[in-house]
């Protein structure tokens, strides 16, 4: 019987001839922490008895979330990280080198074929380049560090096909939304996603990030696309030699299939409070903005920055409004920098931030105040999540967003089309 | 493992875990101790301070979806809830939550248990006793793998008992 990618990684992983629902012992290639997990993470492996890790060259450990600190507690928090890191000679990112998934992507840890954990639920995003990877708690972590090993149920595999061109001003965010809204917070539990179709195919590797990154909002355990020439070379161009990966074969069983046309999609937000709460954005247009944020692992990199500044070149963001620019990385940071991208935002009265997570889970850098409204890029909408319970988050691409910072209200970007 | 006499605090379905546990206080509070005063405070402001040793977390579908963050096990544990009985759980926090030994239990039947209810769980034969309605529910079995965590308190005190890894 034919494989899915996820049942070939798993059994290439555990050396069994592994198929959905089996569990397996697998060998982990290389595992992620943050300093938003990182102290659990210590600890336990302390309390387990650990003196070292497995393989100091396949674990990174970042600072990103609060990154540079904004509390004792925190600074706390990354001095036992950096003790820690230094001392077992692990991957050492400090401050301001980026998000962790973003740099876990260039640092070359990541290959097609890999099996890859992290203390985060969007360690699913590795998906993007073919690697089978997903989020694991802290105590599993330390036991990661411990063994290199961790067990796993073979997921079921949901394949969303996208057939077509997306419209302009309609963006690989507006797809995945899209998917969002359809699937369900809790459509692809347990499951792996795997996006395919002529449209996933001719997106960039940047972008298909942005449709990896979120299948966690649905639940699944992992995303996933075919890797191919493009993969390859995105790879080669950061540095590194990539492994060949997996293919799912013809005749590998799927629970589900969903097609979708991009040719009919619209520009999509996601309302408060929940991910799958999906609507195009004309449904909400008008809606007056506090904050608006640009970055994020779902849509911080070179591609979303410059799609996002071609907006704003030469325009202001409206009085009243802040707008708040994080770069995914300092390689992405040093690229728009070069681009000009960076003076375009400041220009327009952006706050450019270094690079790290910023606000998107609520830890500083643009927490909201009760009854504030605030559009972001990021992934996760929940209350409370970028700070006051009583503030609302809505989930856009990059480019709703700058459009809805120059007019100061919720705004359909293809308005501009109309304009032209 | 039975635990007894506690109430029910009844939730609806997708529970993500910035309600459990906001990242505005997990990005800002470290000890666990001041952590748990914030548990559901966006969605049920009082239940920190009411809950009770011994009470179970009862919710619908998808609970603890969101973060991976061992944090929201962790904060309703250190709270005293016994057991989260939920009609579906979110894979991370399902295994966050057997890996710190907390019970999280599968059950259909959710939908009669209301807040209040006096609850008595066994996981040994599997059902959930509600005694004030005088109903039993079953619950999903755990699969032994996870068992074998679980029934010694969580991930960590197994390696301390047997010296290793249960893989
Ligand atoms: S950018 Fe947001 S979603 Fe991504 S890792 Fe950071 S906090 Fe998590």
């Amino acid at each position: 019987m034919g494989k899915t990618i996820s049942e070939k990684i798993l059994s290439h992983a555990s050396g069994k001839d592994a198929y959905a629902g089996d569990l397996v012992i697998a060998k982990i290639d290389a595992a992620m922490t943050h300093d938003g997990m990182a102290k659990l993470v210590i600890e336990a492996f302390q309390e387990m008895g650990g003196r070292q890790l497995w393989d100091p060259s396949r674990v990174a450990v970042v600072i990103d979330h609060v990154a540079p600190s904004a509390y004792e507690s925190f600074s706390k928090v990354h001095k036992m990280m950096r003790r820690f890191a230094l001392q077992q000679g692990a991957r050492f990112y400090e401050v301001g080198s980026g998000i962790c998934h973003q740099l876990m992507i260039e640092s070359g840890l990541v290959s097609p074929g890999g099996l890859v954990v992290g203390t985060d639920s969007h360690t699913c995003t590795y998906g993007a380049v073919g690697a089978f990877a997903t989020g694991i708690g802290s105590t599993e972590m330390a036991a990661v560090f411990l063994s290199g090993k961790l067990w796993f149920k073979v997921p079921e595999t949901l394949k969303i096909v996208v057939d077509g061109k997306l419209p302009p001003m309609v963006f690989p965010k507006d797809l995945i939304l899209k998917i969002v809204g359809t699937v369900g917070a809790d459509g692809a539990t347990y499951k792996a996603v795997e996006y395919g179709g002529s449209a996933v195919k001719a997106l960039g590797v940047e972008e298909r990030l942005t449709l990896t990154n979120m299948a966690v909002e649905m639940g699944a355990k992992t995303g996933l696309i075919e890797p191919d020439e493009k993969t390859a070379s995105y790879l080669a161009s950061l540095g590194h030699k990539p492994q060949q990966g997996f293919k799912s074969d013809e005749d590998a069983e799927f629970v589900d299939e969903l097609v979708l046309d991009a040719e009919d999609l619209e520009p999509q937000v996601a309302c408060p409070h929940a991910v799958d709460n999906v609507k195009p954005v004309t449904a909400v247009e008008g809606k007056e903005v506090d904050q608006v944020f640009l970055g994020s692992c779902t849509n911080g990199r070179v591609t979303d920055l410059r799609e996002a500044a071609k907006i704003l070149r030469g325009k202001h963001v409206k009085k009243g409004v802040r707008m708040i620019v994080i770069p995914a990385s300092r390689r992405v940071y040093k690229q728009a920098l070069k681009e000009g991208l960076l003076e375009v935002f400041l220009d327009a009265g952006c706050a450019v931030c270094n690079p790290g997570c910023g606000p998107c889970a609520g830890g500083h850098q643009g927490i909201l105040a009760p009854g504030e409204v605030c559009v972001s890029t990021s992934n996760r909408n929940f209350k409370a999540r970028m700070g006051s319970d009583e503030a609302e988050i809505y989930l856009v691409s990059p480019v709703t967003a700058a459009v809805t910072a120059i007019e100061g209200k919720i705004t359909d970007p293809r308005r501009l089309l109309k304009e032209a | 493992m039975v635990q007894t006499g506690g109430r029910a605090w009844k939730f609806g379905d997708d529970i993500n875990t910035d309600y459990i546990i906001a990242g505005k206080y997990k990005l800002s509070i470290t000890d666990l101790d001041e952590l748990s005063k914030h548990t559901m405070e966006a969605i049920m402001p009082d239940f920190a301070e009411k809950v009770q040793k011994g009470d179970f977390v009862v919710a619908g579908r998808n609970f603890g979806c969101g973060s991976s963050r061992e944090q929201a096990p962790l904060v309703l544990k250190r709270l005293g809830v016994a057991a989260v009985i939920a009609k579906s759980f979110a894979r991370i926090f399902y295994r966050n939550a057997i890996n710190i030994g907390l019970p999280a239990v599968e059950c259909a039947d959710t939908d009669e248990i209301d807040t209040g209810d006096l609850l008595e769980v066994d996981l040994t034969r599997g059902t959930v006793k509600n005694i004030s309605k005088r109903k039993v529910y079953m619950i999903k079995p755990l699969p032994p793998e996870l068992w074998k965590i679980l029934s010694e308190g969580g991930l960590v005190n197994y390696v301390k008992k047997h010296g290793r890894l249960p893989w």
